[in-house]
């Protein structure tokens, strides 16, 4: 009896609820940046999800059933890729099993694939701690990378939703106008930072790093991934007092507590940056993001 | 029969769903098609000519000419390089432009030969284990138990659960798994071995093969994934530790912001509490899964299943006496998992909360007598995780039976007025996401003569490392 009360129910909600095809795209963004940028991209034509927050590891993600259950409705999945969501993307794409999304689909999309990557390993080994074989997948701390990017969901976005091709391509064409008015405006503001030594706790900054010409003496974290023992915090204090840093930048859901350390012990101020959309108050969209990135980095190497 | 019936009308439903028209999106004209190539041309031009600029800045940013960042101009805006090369467009728009935007020698996806290898990843679990009685005198009274449940671990060393799983896509439309463990006895044992579609529509998959049935949470999981090393009673009891079987499944995830999902499994049936009976199909289940977040730092999965198997003659150990079954099994699971992190972020300290109940009706003959009993079972078990990389759990697991009808007092069903049941504490050390070192004491009350154990234990994983299930 309950076995026919199931299946009824089972039944019903699909004739309920499969039924009414939303006008909008779905999208599911791994990230908050790759949100971000779909909102630029998409307005109104697009109902944007995000499936993890400024003040999450991007790596530790865990499959919840909200993120599968979003995912099997979603017609696009943009995500950076370069096996960033290796630990979780999987879970959630086999779990919500729908056929848009799975990878080989236009509807599945990685960041990475059109970005030129940096830290390509040339050998892999767990013991070199938290290593990409694809590359450091970081890559949104360089206002750079959004460009083809961007470039990449519009192409796509109109191969999915063809009657709004216009619309994306238009806003597509506004965007990068602005966007590379803004690059020219950070880094006119981010002058003063050229060469400037500073150490990091996570390699997770290379790109902006390169981007700003940033020199990275040396890392929190003895190897990528790997929380420091004191023994090894003790080495990174030797090292700064050999070679001075301006500061150590973090991302904001990273342990605070190496970086404080520093900071008693050898006066190394620790800046928290936005890292994504979301990492901070003013990062509220990708040009917050970086006007706060530029503005805390410069903060931090004024004497 | 009813349950056959059943299926048949829940295809049929489904069939008719399945069938009926869907509304497509929008009538695209001829027109739109011309102007929507055109865009994506303007676009992919746009496309190169930004890939020219990204280059040119990265080429300044690398030489050591000392211009200011500021004074860079960027790239001429015209579009100097052609778009690249373009399959047939004639068609529709869906021919895929990924191809020709990405340039494969400057993107971050290499492809190599061994690319199409399945993922291969091996478990290694080692275990030594101390128990102050013999751990494999553990009758659960009123509980006939299945082959591995007879026992409450092994004593001394032991390389438990090693496993190497392989798995792939298959093509754009399957997926597949085979894990290889070791069993005790020795020989190498198919622990999983299915095929899963990942592309039919409206939100079904199949599974078939041989796999965890979803009938309860910590089954679905490999038992190296478990936080505490051994099975809680119930399912000990009840399941023989670990229900997996052949046969195929069928879920359907609801197209709703909250996840509900629904499947149906039909099994061989030959495992415990089943043997296979009715030509190899002896055992069903349908399960009802729900789950969502609370806010940012809560999330919940809540399951109920219920699960039917008959039993032909099925033979069971109890220490000394064989005893033989032949009946229906009905068992139902209601579970609910819990998870807290701080800002949704577990890295640094997390919270998980789990719990199963467990609830069993036998019918049949018992060593030549009538016999209807009920059983009840149900564990509860905390992990929080203090720092990061240290965890500590507590679990209480317990099971009950009646006498069964009409009186099996002396046998392997006299429950003895016992409640057999258990207290366990786990510590856990994490070098890595890849290794792990615990733990475990267990005060084991479910034989009537309580025995203690304490185990040492560390589970690691090589090569490809599977994505976690929540």
């Amino acid at each position: 009896m309950n076995k026919l009360l199931i299946c009824a129910a089972l039944v019903s909600v699909l004739f309920f609820t499969a039924s009414p095809v939303k006008a909008a795209i779905n999208i599911f963004a791994c990230e908050p940046e790759w949100g971000a940028l779909a909102t630029e991209i998409g307005g109104d034509a697009v109902s944007v999800y995000v499936a993890s927050t400024g003040r999450q590891d991007p790596h530790q993600i865990q499959a919840r059933p909200s993120l599968i259950a979003r995912a099997r409705s979603a017609d696009l999945a943009f995500c950076t890729g370069a096996e960033l969501e290796v630990g979780w993307m999987p879970v959630v794409l086999r779990q919500a099993a729908n056929g848009k999304i799975q990878p080989g689909s236009p509807g599945y999309l990685e960041a990475a694939s059109v970005v030129r990557m940096k830290d390509v390993p040339q050998h892999l080994d767990r013991a070199e701690g938290d290593v990409h074989a694809a590359g450091n997948p970081h890559i949104q701390t360089d206002p750079h990378n959004f460009l083809p990017v961007a470039n990449l969901l519009a192409v796509r976005l109109a191969e999915i939703d063809p009657a709004n091709a216009a619309t994306y391509k238009t806003r597509h064409d506004a965007f990068i106008t602005k966007w590379k008015a803004a690059i020219q405006k950070w880094e006119t503001e981010a002058a003063p930072l050229k060469g400037a030594p500073i150490a990091v706790q996570h390699k997770n900054w290379i790109y902006l790093l390169d981007w700003l010409q940033l020199k990275e003496i040396v890392a929190l974290e003895p190897k990528p991934g790997v929380p420091p023992s004191s023994g090894y915090l003790a080495e990174v204090l030797a090292k700064v007092k050999v070679s001075p840093v301006k500061m150590t930048i973090r991302a904001t859901y990273e342990d605070e507590r190496p970086s404080q350390w520093l900071q008693q012990n050898a006066g190394v101020p620790a800046v928290e940056l936005p890292f994504t959309v979301g990492g901070s108050d003013k990062a509220k969209d990708l040009f917050g993001l970086f006007d706060d990135t530029v503005d805390q980095l410069v903060k931090g190497v004024r004497p | 029969m009813k349950l056959k019936r059943t299926l048949g009308v829940c295809a049929f439903g489904v069939a008719l769903r399945v069938l009926s028209p869907v509304q497509a999106h929008a009538v695209v004209t001829d027109e739109d098609l011309a102007q929507i190539r055109q865009s994506i041309k303007q676009l992919e031009a746009q496309h190169a000519e930004d890939k020219k600029h990204i280059k040119e800045l990265e080429q300044r940013l690398k030489s050591s000419d000392s211009k200011a960042l500021a004074s860079q101009t960027p790239a001429s805006e015209s579009p100097t390089v052609p778009p690249p090369p373009k399959s047939d467009f004639s068609t529709t728009t869906a021919s895929t432009s990924s191809s020709a935007v990405s340039t494969p020698t400057q993107t971050g996806a290499p492809a190599s030969a061994g690319a199409f290898n399945p993922a291969i990843g091996v478990t290694l679990m080692g275990t030594y284990a101390h128990f102050n009685h013999d751990p494999n005198k553990a009758p659960v009274p009123g509980f006939a138990l299945g082959k591995d449940a007879n026992n409450l671990g092994t004593q001394g060393f032991s390389i438990g659960e090693s496993e190497v799983s392989l798995s792939a896509n298959i093509d754009q439309a399957l997926y597949g798994q085979l894990v290889l463990s070791h069993p005790s006895e020795g020989g190498v044992d198919v622990e999983e071995g299915f095929i899963q579609t990942t592309s039919l529509p409206l939100g079904f998959t199949v599974k078939a093969g041989r796999f965890f049935s979803g009938i309860g949470y910590l089954n679905e999981q490999h038992q190296h994934a478990w936080d505490f090393l051994d099975a809680p009673l119930p399912y000990r009891a009840m399941l023989n530790n670990q229900l997996g079987d052949d046969g195929v499944q069928i879920r359907w995830t609801a197209p709703t912001d909250m996840f509900l999902q629904f499947g149906m499994e039909g099994l061989r049936g030959d495992k415990f509490p089943g043997t296979s009976t009715n030509g190899g199909m002896g055992a069903q289940s349908v399960f009802v899964k729900a789950g969502g977040d609370v806010n940012e730092s809560n999330s919940w999965l809540a399951s109920l299943a219920y699960y039917h198997a008959d039993a032909q003659d099925r033979q069971t150990t109890n220490d000394t006496t064989i005893d033989t079954f032949t009946g229906s099994s009905d068992l139902g699971i209601a579970g609910l998992v819990w998870k807290w992190a701080p800002n949704g972020n577990p890295v640094q300290r997390n919270l998980k909360l789990q719990s199963e109940f467990f609830f069993r009706h036998e019918n049949g003959i018992f060593d030549n007598l009538a016999y209807r009993g009920d059983q009840t079972g149900f564990y509860g078990q905390a992990v929080y995780q203090f720092m990061p990389r240290w965890s500590i759990g507590a679990r209480y697991d317990q099971v009950s039976a009646d006498d069964g009808q009409p009186d099996f007092t002396g046998m392997t069903l006299d429950s003895l007025d016992h409640t057999p049941r258990r207290y366990s504490s786990v510590l856990m050390y994490d070098t890595s996401e890849f290794g792990r070192f615990r733990i475990q004491y267990n005060y084991d009350d479910s034989a009537t003569q309580s025995n203690q154990g304490v185990m040492f234990n560390y589970t690691v994983s090589l090569g490809a490392h599977g994505a976690h299930q929540y």
